[in-house]
C-alpha cells in the first residue's frame, strides 16, 4: 500500500507517494532520477549503493522507504556544494583514485559518513571502514591516499 | 592557451570539465556515409589500415566479413575544437585520457581542446571490440595517423590563407605560425566554412623525441563525472515508459524447464509477464516490483545428473582432454633428461574464477520504427550490432549500439546475452526494455576463467643450467605457454585449446579473463622454477638469470630486484619472498612479493608487491601505474581466495559473501617501476602485470615456510595441507 512519506533529501525536503517497503536505492534511482547510487549486489556486501543517513554510511539497497522516513539522506549527487566538489571528490580526482567508477559514488559515500564520525582517521581506521566496500579494478591503494588528503583537508577547514 | 596564468593543479583538474563519451540525443541510427554528410563543417579525416585486424593474435573470426573502408576518424571543428572517434569502449582501463593524448600530441593541440566518443555504432568507425590490450598497440597507430594527416591539411589551408610556403609554418597549440614572421590563424578558423573529407593511407608521424604529450603523467579525464555520479552507465540511462524485466533462470545449468505456474505473479498490479518458450519473464516499471513479482512464480526444473564439482573437475578434464598440440619444441627431450642432474616433476591446478565486475551485466533495448537502440554494457558494441539484427531479422544499419561508460570488464563483457534479452523482450513487449542481472545472475551467467592443469617435467645440469623442459597445459590455453628461459630440449604442448573447450568438459560457459591463459601459464612456469632452484641449491633470481638470455626479460627482473632490494638467498629462506617473471601482450613484467603465513591458520598475508614492467612506448605513466597496481590487488584475489564453487551446472556462489575478491584490508605497500622502452612501439598496459599474481604469491610462500602450495587460489585449508607434507 501506498503512503505518502517525508524525508529530507541533500537537504531539501522530499515528499512521495510510495510504497513504504520499497528499498530507497531503486526509489532513488527510478522515482527521483538520482542514478548515482549503483546496484552492486543487493545484499549490502559491496558498498556501491551506500548514501549516509543521518551522520552514518548506509547501503541503501537494504533500507527501505519506511527506515528513511524522517530522516536525512544524502547521496552523491549532493555532495558538492554550490557547484563546487566536495574535497573527497577533489582528492578521488587527484589521486586518480578510481578506475570505472562503479563503485566510485559508494566509496566516496562511505569516507563521507566515515569522516563524519571520525574526522581525523588513521590509516588503520580508513581501512577498517572502507572495508566493506568492493573495487574489482583494484584502486585501492589511491583511495586510501584520497581519503587522508580529503581529511586533513577537511581538518583545516576545507568543505 | 599559450599566454595563460598557470594554474595549480587544482585548479586544472576543476577547470576540466571534458564531458567525454556523453553524446547527447538525437541517436539518429546513421550510416556512416551519412553521418559524415551530418557533420555539417570541419575538417574530418579517416584512416583506412587494411586487414589491420586479421593479420594479428585474436583477430575477427573466420568467414566474418572485415570492414575495409577506414578505422579511424577524427574531426576538427569550427570552433577549434578536435574529436577523436573510436569504436573502443572506456571500462576503466583509461584509453579516454591516453587516446586524447595521442590525438593532442600528434595534431599539436591544447589536451584540454580534445573530446573522445567511444562505442557508439552510428558514430565510431567499425571495431571488433575492446579486448586484448589492442587499443594502444593495434588502433593506436591509425588514429595517429589520422592526427598526423589532419596536420597537414590544416597547413596546406593555412598556406593558401596566409600566402606563406608550407615549408615556413609550424604548428603549436591550435595554431598554424609562420616561423619567422608574424603571421598565424587557429585551426578552427582554418574549419571554418570548409567541409573536407579526406582518406589516407599513411602520413609521416612524429618521432618520439618531439613527443610533449606522449609519456606525459595525465590524470584520467572521466573522473569528474565518475566523482559526481554524473558518468552514465547502462543502467542510468532513462527513456519515458522503461519496463523492467527480471528473468526466470534455471538452478543449475542444463536443467530444463518442466512446468511454470504464473498465475500468482499476473496479479501484482502493473506487472506484465512474458512467457515464449524457454523465456520467461516478468516486467515492471519499478525493479524492486518486477522481483517481487518473479518470487511468485512457480516453477519446476528437470536437472541434470552432475559430472563434477569444484574437487573432482581436475580429473574430470583430463578424462576428457582432447589430443595435444605442439606450441614449440626443440632439441631431443631423451638428450635433455639424460644430462640432467635431477629431474622435478609437479602438478599445478587452478579453480574457475569469475569476473565478478562491479556493474552486472546491463542492457536498455528500445524498438522505435523498426529501428532498434540498444544502451549496453558491452566491450564488444559492434559484434552486439550484427548479433541484435540478427535476432530481429533487420539490417545491422536498423541497428544502434551504444556502450556508455562500462563498470568494468576483464574480458567477461562480451558475450552480451543480457542485451539480446533485452532486445527479444523489447521486441515482445513493444515497450523499452531494461536487463539488468542482478549479483547472483553474474555469478551463474558469467564466462569463467577455466579450471586448468598443468604439468611439467624438468630439469637442470651442472651450475644449474636446465637441459630439459617438458610442458603440458590442459584447458587454459597456449598464450604465454611457451617459456622464455633457455633450455636445449623443450616442448610445449596445449591440450584442449584455450576457452573454447569441447562440450561435456566445463559444466558451464567459460570464457576470457584478463590476460587469458596467462596466468595458468605463469603461475606454473614461475613455481617450477622455483622448485628447480631449490633442488639447484640457488638463488630464486640467479638461477632464472642463469637461464635467461632475452635481454628485456633480464632488465625488468634486475629492475624489481634492485627496487624491491633483493639479497640473494637459497630458499626457503624464512623471509618470504617470492620473485616471478612473465611476458603478455608484448610487454614483460617482473615481480616481487613479501608475505607473512601464519602456520597454524594457513593465512596469507601479504605485506609489500613490487613490479617492474616495459611496456615499450608508453603513452601515459600514470594511467600505466594505475593499471599495475590494479592487476596487483586484482591478482591476490586468484592468488588466495577466488574460486567458483560448484556442483555439475549448481553454482555455489551466489554473491560476494561465499566469493571473496581483495579488500581493502589486504592492501600491501605497492610500488611500480616502468621502464623506459620510448623507441618501441607501445605495448599492452592493462593486462601483463595479474599473470604473475600466483607465482611470485606461491614462491614467497615457500620462502617463508618450505611448503609449496600447487594449487589456486591458495586457500588457508591448501597452505595447511602444503604445510604438512613438509
Amino acid at each position: 500500500m501506498k503512503q505518502t512519506l517525508e524525508f529530507i533529501l541533500n537537504g531539501k525536503p522530499a515528499r512521495l507517494n510510495v510504497d513504504p517497503q520499497r528499498k530507497l536505492l531503486w526509489v532513488l534511482r527510478e522515482d527521483l532520477g538520482l542514478t548515482g547510487s549503483k546496484y552492486g549486489c543487493g545484499e549490502g556486501l559491496c558498498g556501491a549503493c551506500t548514501v549516509v543517513v543521518g551522520r552514518k554510511a548506509a547501503r541503501s539497497c537494504l533500507l527501505t522507504m519506511q527506515d528513511v522516513a524522517g530522516q536525512h539522506v544524502r547521496t552523491i549527487e549532493g555532495l558538492e556544494s554550490k557547484g563546487k566538489l566536495h574535497p573527497l571528490q577533489r582528492a578521488f580526482v587527484e589521486h586518480d583514485a578510481l578506475q570505472c567508477g562503479y563503485c566510485t559514488p559508494g566509496m566516496i559515500m562511505n569516507a563521507y559518513g566515515l569522516l563524519l564520525e571520525t574526522p581525523r582517521p588513521t590509516r588503520r581506521q580508513i581501512i577498517e571502514g572502507m572495508e566493506g566496500n568492493l573495487c574489482r579494478c583494484a584502486a585501492h591503494q589511491r583511495i586510501v591516499a584520497a581519503i587522508r588528503t580529503a581529511a586533513r583537508r577537511m581538518q583545516g577547514g576545507e568543505r | 592557451m599559450k599566454n595563460r596564468t598557470p594554474l595549480t593543479l587544482e585548479e586544472e583538474i576543476l577547470a576540466r570539465d571534458f564531458s567525454d563519451n556523453q553524446a547527447e540525443p538525437p541517436f539518429l541510427p546513421l550510416d556512416r556515409r551519412d553521418f559524415l554528410k551530418l557533420l555539417g563543417g570541419g575538417i574530418v579525416i579517416s584512416v583506412a589500415v587494411p586487414n589491420m585486424w586479421a593479420q594479428r593474435e585474436g583477430g575477427p573470426r573466420r568467414g566474418q566479413p572485415l570492414p575495409t573502408d577506414f578505422n579511424a576518424f577524427l574531426r576538427i571543428g569550427e570552433d577549434g575544437r578536435v574529436t577523436g572517434y573510436t569504436g573502443k569502449i572506456e571500462m576503466g582501463q583509461g584509453i579516454i585520457t591516453s587516446l586524447a593524448q595521442m590525438l593532442a600530441e600528434e595534431l599539436d593541440v591544447a589536451y584540454d581542446r580534445v573530446h573522445m566518443v567511444m562505442g557508439d555504432t552510428d558514430l565510431c568507425p567499425w571495431d571488433m571490440g575492446t579486448f586484448g590490450s589492442m587499443t594502444t598497440r593495434f588502433f593506436g597507430p591509425p588514429f595517429l595517423r589520422a592526427a598526423a594527416e589532419a596536420k597537414a591539411v590544416l597547413v596546406e589551408l593555412a598556406a593558401e590563407k596566409l600566402d606563406v610556403p608550407k615549408e615556413k609554418l609550424k604548428t603549436k597549440d591550435g595554431v598554424v605560425y609562420e616561423s619567422s614572421g608574424p603571421k598565424k590563424i587557429t585551426y578552427g578558423e582554418l574549419a571554418q566554412g570548409k567541409k573536407i573529407l579526406r582518406h589516407i593511407e599513411g602520413a609521416p608521424l612524429e618521432t618520439p623525441a618531439e613527443f610533449t604529450l606522449i609519456g606525459k603523467p595525465e590524470l584520467r579525464r572521466d573522473s569528474i563525472e565518475k566523482v559526481t555520479g554524473r558518468a552514465r552507465f547502462a543502467g542510468d540511462i532513462r527513456v519515458p515508459g522503461k519496463l523492467y524485466a527480471r528473468i526466470l533462470r534455471p538452478p543449475a545449468h542444463g536443467a530444463k524447464l518442466v512446468s511454470v505456474d504464473l498465475e500468482e505473479a499476473k496479479k501484482v498490479e502493473g506487472v506484465q509477464v512474458v512467457h515464449e518458450g524457454d523465456l520467461v519473464a516478468v516486467l515492471h516499471e519499478h525493479p524492486d516490483v518486477a522481483e517481487e513479482a518473479l518470487g511468485r512464480v512457480k516453477a519446476q526444473f528437470d536437472k541434470p545428473e552432475p559430472y563434477a564439482d569444484d574437487k573432482t573437475i581436475f580429473d574430470h578434464l583430463l578424462k576428457v582432454a582432447p589430443p595435444g598440440e605442439k606450441v614449440a619444441a626443440g632439441g631431443d627431450l631423451a638428450e635433455g633428461e639424460k644430462a640432467a642432474q635431477f629431474i622435478a616433476e609437479e602438478t599445478y591446478l587452478n579453480s574457475y574464477v569469475a569476473h565478478a565486475p562491479m556493474e552486472p551485466h546491463t542492457a536498455l533495448a528500445k524498438m522505435e520504427g523498426g529501428k532498434l537502440t540498444l544502451w549496453a554494457s558491452t566491450q564488444t558494441p559492434f559484434p552486439l550490432k550484427e548479433q541484435a539484427a540478427s535476432l530481429l531479422g533487420i539490417a545491422p544499419q536498423n541497428v544502434h549500439v551504444i556502450a556508455p561508460f562500462v563498470g568494468g570488464g576483464f574480458g567477461g563483457k562480451s558475450a552480451n546475452g543480457q542485451a539480446l534479452e533485452a532486445v527479444r523482450l523489447a521486441k515482445l513487449t513493444g515497450k523499452p526494455v531494461q536487463v539488468a542481472w542482478t549479483r547472483a545472475e553474474e555469478f551463474f551467467y558469467d564466462t569463467f576463467r577455466p579450471a586448468a592443469i598443468v604439468k611439467i617435467k624438468a630439469g637442470a645440469a651442472a651450475e644449474g643450467l636446465m637441459s630439459l623442459w617438458d610442458y603440458g597445459v590442459y584447458f587454459a590455453g597456449d598464450r604465454g605457454a611457451q617459456t622464455f628461459y633457455d633450455v636445449p630440449n623443450h616442448r610445449t604442448t596445449a591440450y584442449g585449446g584455450g576457452w573454447t573447450a569441447p562440450p561435456g568438459a566445463h559444466p558451464f560457459a567459460t570464457g576470457p579473463w584478463r590476460a587469458p591463459s596467462n596466468n595458468t601459464n605463469t603461475f606454473a612456469r614461475e613455481s617450477h622454477m622455483d622448485v628447480l632452484a631449490v633442488k639447484a641449491g640457488m638463488d630464486p633470481v640467479e638461477f632464472r638469470l642463469k637461464n635467461l638470455k632475452d635481454a628485456r626479460m633480464r632488465r625488468v627482473l634486475q629492475a624489481v630486484a634492485e627496487k624491491f632490494d633483493w639479497k640473494p638467498a637459497k630458499a626457503p629462506s624464512g623471509r618470504g619472498y617470492g620473485v616471478a617473471c612473465g611476458t603478455d601482450v608484448d610487454s614483460v613484467v617482473a615481480h616481487m612479493a613479501e608475505v607473512e603465513v601464519n602456520k597454524s591458520t594457513g593465512e596469507v598475508r601479504v605485506k609489500r608487491l613490487v613490479c617492474a614492467q616495459e611496456m615499450g612506448l608508453c603513452i601515459n605513466p600514470e594511467g600505466a601505474r594505475l593499471q599495475i597496481e590494479g592487476c596487483l590487488m586484482m591478482g591476490l584475489g586468484y592468488a588466495l581466495t577466488e574460486e567458483v564453487h560448484f556442483t555439475g551446472g549448481d553454482i555455489h556462489d551466489k554473491n560476494f559473501d561465499s566469493y571473496q575478491l581483495p579488500r581493502f584490508s589486504w592492501l600491501p605497500e605497492i610500488e611500480t617501476v616502468i621502464l623506459d622502452a620510448k623507441d618501441s612501439p607501445p605495448h599492452g598496459g592493462g593486462e601483463p602485470a595479474v599473470i604473475c599474481m600466483g607465482g611470485v604469491i606461491a614462491n614467497a610462500i615457500f620462502d617463508a615456510t618450505g611448503a609449496r602450495v600447487l594449487q589456486l587460489p591458495m586457500t588457508p585449508e591448501r597452505v595447511k595441507a602444503a604445510l604438512a607434507r613438509v
